[in-house]
């Protein structure tokens, strides 16, 4: 089959690339373009650990072509990072001790960003609600949720 | 005692690369050149191999080799029996086995080239049913075995008949456990490179022990083990389970790679991963106990029987720590204790947090609620009589008198902070409506490290740089659970240097000390030491060069914020100085520290002996809400009390704890791999479901702090305490609200309604 071409945003740098037609958006990022902050953990949506944050939304990567999102904006964890500068979620998953093994890691933080994004003033269950999606085997989720109120109460104080 | 370091919540030393994606697992790594592999697995459980056709799969372009067992030297390995195949030589075992595996030039022709395969079975009735397995005219699972036993390891304690005829009440229970996956967001992952400098293959990726993988890949290779380089990569988890499962794929690939001479990625997704990989043993047990009617345990007797599927792999360790445990913390005086471990052709069965103890836990905690209501004692009133105490002696005929034995401390502490007494008399009394509250708890203790079951020793080599940064060199490796941070902080502790100068390298084979496997929760207690001493080692070499240079007394001279005091306190100069004076005096700044655990027993023929140097005791109490109508439990809240010895970092503790709670949950109430006649029905996270955020309740974590002598500043285990009395305190929690006993897990909707288990014929 032919590739498609195909123009992405990604981590505010665009792309122009040729994409086969069954290439999900989870292979063009880690594999196409090295991205591999982006995890793959099950295939189907479950897991949470291959989220981005597509056109505003966060998104499981694995579970979308990439010819479907063409002229698409992307970010994915290595965009939280703005000029060497830490979004302050990722300084609060460090402060708060938020992570184990990692691998949860940039969906979570990323699936956290897409909400605050959205909403700045989040409660826990809207908390809650944003990284359901987002399987953690390590943590229990208790310093996670810890870490991204850290980052509600100082956006209220500012 | 005061620390710079140690028993501080310092951040973790490799928490940066993983908050911004940069951490490399083994699934981001690529090397050019690089082939892609997949694995062929079996049609049937159990099946006759009669005919493997590769022809078609070779011939489609991008394919570069497929192998099939005949290719691999060596196919059996295993860590303490060999008899898991690399890949199905006559027969497959079980679903997982891999019958041909591929290397193409990309994934997709990889996987395509599996499909092209033909592979004719013969397929066989297998047995499921370890009870089954059990028979004296049971089919042999394997065929040069005389009957199906793993192992058996009996326990005999003073005179159980006499036991029970002084006992004024005598109860029989079974209980039962399932398979349960480990659940690692990470798919297994590993990259083989051949011919890399001196190394005949090397092998990185998601490897839980380097060692153990680099022995099993030099038993297949028929290679020395010295040509073997393991090196490990960051580890998405792995609670256990990255283990043989590694080894094996790190065999096929290995051999794929020498076949080649091109590197060769092999990752699983996550249907490979749950399909292949080995779970936590289902148990099935059969508890008998007296006790006189004042509540004092007079005898028990046991006979737990673990399903090994289809390799023995690590269940006559695993079976082990059970028949240590299985009487739970009790003084009880006359015991008979056998565990068993059978084949099935069912997925096999291995190392999972807790190893062994989750299950018969359960069972006993169970079991002393359930005596509690025969006596009609208070559950804590029941535990106190028997409870472990200083000196009080073990199933084992072992004396605790080398450690704080802290069991009436954590319970008090876990009982006051959830508020037990008070809720368990308010949730007895009959409420109106389907949603009942109920509590309960449940304690262990749990034998640290490996105990009897190996050699318990591990190495550090400690290097200081002419910069003063210092280099740590570890054999045992970090799982995600903290090890790193630890270990880096006991080092600056000891150096008084900042955490940030020590950097921990990668472990790897090459350099790194063979320091058995991180498993046991050991890493603190047994590699802490030896950084411990590793660190000593240098302080002393520094201080020699110090008093012969300086003229001062070696006993004067001190090592504090990075600079070195003489006598009087006076300033010498900074470690960094020294560090280049001597590098350029040839003063050689590298030392090695290698910890030896203390000395343990074991008699196999009557379970009598010392099986652990020391213990940690846990408490926790689970709160939930059931709704009888529907039958759904809701955890609530749960509290947990755990004596770590001295917590290295208390925010590590607490996050151990929270993850270990999380996952006692859904062995609790959740999780169940489901196996229909050795096939696994839930494949993915869509069918294994684990706790999510909103499956989690209030946690409260509890830190004790009784510094054991053996332990570096005292410190011992937390791991796998934390996970191994979730399920027992909520079902525990259940009968308190619903008066229904359920004896298998995971507590489910239709044993809460009916109060038993409908599809499996119920007791």
């Amino acid at each position: 089959m032919d590739k498609i071409s195909v123009e992405l945003t990604v981590n505010r740098k665009k792309y122009k690339i040729k994409v086969e037609p069954d290439e999900r958006l989870l292979d063009t990022l880690r594999e196409r373009l090295n991205f591999t902050g982006v995890k793959e953990g099950c295939s189907i949506g479950e897991c949470g650990a291959c989220t981005v944050i597509l056109d505003g939304k966060a998104v499981n990567s694995c579970m979308v072509y990439t010819f479907q999102v063409d002229s698409s904006e992307v970010i994915t964890v290595k965009g939280l990072e703005i000029d060497g500068k830490l979004d302050p979620l990722q300084r609060a998953f460090i402060d708060y001790q938020a992570v184990q093994c990692g691998f949860c890691t940039p969906g979570m933080l990323i699936s956290a960003r897409a909400l605050l994004n959205q909403n700045p003033n989040p409660n826990r269950e809207e908390i809650k609600t944003a990284i359901e999606g987002n399987l953690c085997r390590c943590t229990g989720y208790k310093q996670i949720i810890k870490a991204i109120e850290s980052v509600v109460k100082k956006d209220r104080s500012e | 005692m005061e620390f710079t370091h140690v028993n501080k919540s310092e951040k973790r030393v490799d928490v940066y690369e993983k908050v911004t994606g940069r951490a490399k697992y083994g699934a981001d790594l690529n090397f050019a050149n690089m082939l892609y592999a997949s694995v062929l697995y079996t049609a049937y459980p159990y099946a006759k191999i009669k005919k493997i056709d590769t022809q078609k799969a070779k011939k489609l372009p991008g394919v570069v080799s497929v192998i099939t067992a005949k290719d691999i030297p060596n196919n059996q390995f295993g860590v303490i029996i060999e008899n898991q195949q690399v890949l199905a030589n006559k027969k497959a075992l079980y679903i997982g086995d891999g019958v041909a595996a591929v290397a193409a030039e990309t994934k997709k022709i990889a996987k395509q080239a599996i499909e092209l395969i033909e592979v004719e079975y013969e397929e066989l009735k297998g047995i499921y049913d370890p009870i089954e397995a059990a028979k004296d005219d049971a089919q042999l699972v394997h065929d040069d075995l005389e009957n199906n036993q793993v192992v058996h390891h009996p326990l005999r304690k003073g005179d159980i008949e006499k036991g029970f005829k002084q006992s004024d009440l005598i109860l029989k229970r079974e209980y039962s456990t399932s398979f349960i996956e480990h659940s690692y967001i990470e798919p297994e992952a590993v990259i083989v490179v051949p011919y890399q400098e001196n190394s005949t293959v090397t092998v990185y990726g998601s490897v839980q022990n380097p060692f153990a993988t680099q022995n099993a890949v030099a038993t297949v290779l028929k290679e020395d083990l010295n040509k073997v380089r393991v090196v490990q990569n960051q580890m998405g988890g792995s609670f256990g389970g990255k283990d043989e499962v590694i080894s094996s794929m790190a065999a096929r690939a290995s051999v794929l790679a020498l076949k080649t001479e091109r590197p060769i990625k092999l990752v699983n997704n996550r249907e490979q991963s749950i399909k292949e990989s080995y779970k936590r043993h289902p148990y099935k047990m059969k508890y008998k106990i007296g006790a006189t009617k004042e509540g004092k345990i007079k005898a028990m007797e046991i006979k737990a029987i673990a399903d090994s599927g289809a390799y023995a792999c690590q269940t006559p360790f695993v079976t082990w720590r059970s028949v240590v445990q299985a009487t739970g913390p009790y003084e009880v005086e006359n015991v008979k204790t056998d565990t068993y471990g059978y084949y099935t052709n069912n997925v096999y069965t291995g190392a999972m947090r807790g190893y062994g103890s989750p299950q018969v836990i359960f069972a006993q905690e169970s079991l002393m609620d359930e005596l509690a209501v025969e006596l009609d004692l208070d559950p804590i009133e029941l535990r106190l009589k028997n409870i472990y105490h200083n000196n009080s002696i073990t199933a084992s005929g072992q004396k605790l008198d080398n450690h704080e034995v802290s069991l009436k401390e954590v319970m008090t502490k876990a009982i006051k902070k959830s508020d037990f007494t008070e809720k368990y008399r308010k949730y007895k009394k009959e409420v109106k409506g389907d949603k009942k509250r109920g509590i309960g708890l449940a304690v262990s203790f749990r034998g640290c490290s490996l105990g009897a079951e190996a050699i318990d020793a591990a190495g550090i080599i400690l290097s200081l740089k002419k910069d003063g940064s210092l280099s740590l060199y570890s054999g045992l490796a970090e799982n995600g659970q903290g090890l790193k941070t630890v270990y880096c902080q006991i080092a600056a502790e000891e150096l008084q240097i900042p955490t940030e100068k020590v950097n921990f390298m990668e472990v790897d084979t090459l350099i790194s000390p063979d320091s058995g496997s991180t498993v046991a929760s050991r890493a603190t207690l047994i590699g802490g030491n030896a950084v411990k001493k590793a660190a000593d080692n240098l302080i002393d070499k520094i201080k020699d060069y110090i008093a012969e240079q300086y003229q001062q007394k070696k006993e004067e001279i001190k090592l504090k914020d990075g600079f070195i005091y003489g006598k009087k306190d006076i300033k010498i100069m900074s470690l960094k100085e020294m560090a280049v004076k001597a590098a350029m005096e040839g003063v050689y700044l590298t030392t090695y520290g290698w910890y030896v655990s203390p000395d343990i027993s074991w008699d196999e023929e009557t379970g009598h002996g010392n099986p652990y140097f020391t213990y940690v005791y846990g408490c926790q109490v689970a709160e939930v809400e059931v709704d009888t109508a529907t039958g759904e439990i809701e955890v609530l809240k749960m509290t947990a009390a755990h004596d770590v010895g001295r917590a290295i970092n208390p925010a590590n503790v607490k996050g151990q704890i929270y993850g270990g709670v999380s996952m006692g949950i859904g062995y609790g109430i959740m999780e169940e791999v489901v196996t229909n006649e050795g096939y696994i029905e839930s494949t993915n996270f869509d069918q294994y479901l684990i706790p999510t955020v909103k499956d989690m309740p209030k946690l409260e974590p509890i830190i004790v702090q009784n510094p054991d002598p053996s332990g570096p500043y005292g410190a011992k285990s937390i791991g796998e305490p934390t996970l191994e009395l979730g399920a027992a305190a909520i079902a525990n929690a259940v009968f308190n609200a619903t008066d229904k006993r359920i004896r298998s897990l995971p507590l489910n909707l239709e044993k809460i309604i009916v109060g038993k288990n409908l599809s499996k014929g119920g007791k």
